[in-house]
């Protein structure tokens, strides 16, 4: 397995198998497709007029639990204003989400890993200056944001998924889970060293 | 971006020549930004983000990153409405649950 990120000189790097790079990969390419295929419509209101020339962004919160929880209600308790600063935020953060997984995706296929993974014992070596690091450390938190969701996590369960057999398939996702958390961590510790 | 400008106060009731200074006063920081705990976020890179966005110390922002993990929640900026709205989006962007309210509230 990957020893995680490393500091060197003023960048921060990383070894990945073929296999961890191919992983890697699919997530962000699942990430991207998530966030620009449910459609961020705005909500109707009463004016036809202003329907049709309102494309400025989405004023509720989305249906699927990953997107309401990586564009969370930022006033609990005002509807108005929380449609507002949705319509204002949620396109640009959902743009910016999208554009730091691309970057992941091609930053692993510039350094070496094919299109199609076909051979065995390939390893990819990467290395990010701070910005681009930090747009990795913010897809990798996306990432496990949308595998917690999905897989119900909750604070302080990790014995319920010791519990669980090694051919449940929420075991192996619970495992890419904390995979991705080791390389959180590793690249946070990288990064603090600058 | 603009959105909604925070409400002036409607009264102050205090001298004339301390009105103004009061009024900024007040204007200026009836905002909190507060982040909340959630199970996956880790306390490392919650720290981080408060040290890298906010420029907080290490030691404030490992004090702020432990109180959202204990209470449930922390207070970590306060300020006019529209740099609430600024440091909910950057929260936002981070994956971290923000939301924001008025500071009394």
């Amino acid at each position: 397995m990957s020893g995680g990120f490393m500091p060197r000189g003023k960048e921060v790097m990383a070894t990945f198998s073929g296999f961890e790079a191919d992983l890697l990969r699919s997530l962000a390419s699942q990430l991207v497709e998530l966030l620009r295929n449910e459609v961020a419509a705005p909500t109707a209101s009463n004016d036809p007029l202003e329907d049709l020339l309102d494309f400025s962004g989405p004023t509720t919160e989305p249906d699927d639990p990953v997107l309401a929880r990586l564009f969370p209600t930022a006033y609990p308790e005002d509807g108005e204003a929380a449609g507002e600063f949705r319509r204002f935020t949620e396109g640009t953060l959902r743009d910016g989400k999208a554009r730091s997984a691309v970057m992941m995706i091609d930053m692993l296929e510039e350094s070496g890993l094919p299109k199609e993974l076909d051979e065995d014992g390939l390893w990819i070596d990467v290395e990010m200056d701070v910005p681009v690091a930090q747009g990795w450390m913010r897809s990798f938190t996306d990432i496990r944001l949308a595998l917690a969701t999905r897989l119900g996590v909750v604070e302080g369960d990790e014995d319920y998924w010791e519990s669980l057999p090694d051919d449940d398939p929420r075991t192996q996702v619970h495992d890419i889970y904390d995979w991705i958390g080791y390389l959180q961590e590793t690249l946070v510790r990288a990064l603090q060293g600058h | 971006m603009t959105i909604v400008s925070a409400p002036m106060p409607t009264e102050l009731d205090q001298p004339q020549s301390d009105e103004l200074t009061d009024d900024l006063t007040f204007v200026a920081k009836p905002w909190v930004t507060i982040v909340w705990n959630d199970p996956v976020n880790l306390m490392s890179y919650v720290s981080y983000v408060f040290e890298c966005y906010f420029g907080y110390a290490r030691k404030k922002a490992e004090k702020l990153m432990l109180e959202v993990h204990q209470d449930g929640r922390s207070v970590v900026s306060t300020g006019s409405r529209e740099e609430m709205e600024r440091d909910v989006q950057a929260m936002h962007e981070y994956g971290l649950w923000a939301t924001m309210q008025k500071e009394d509230a």
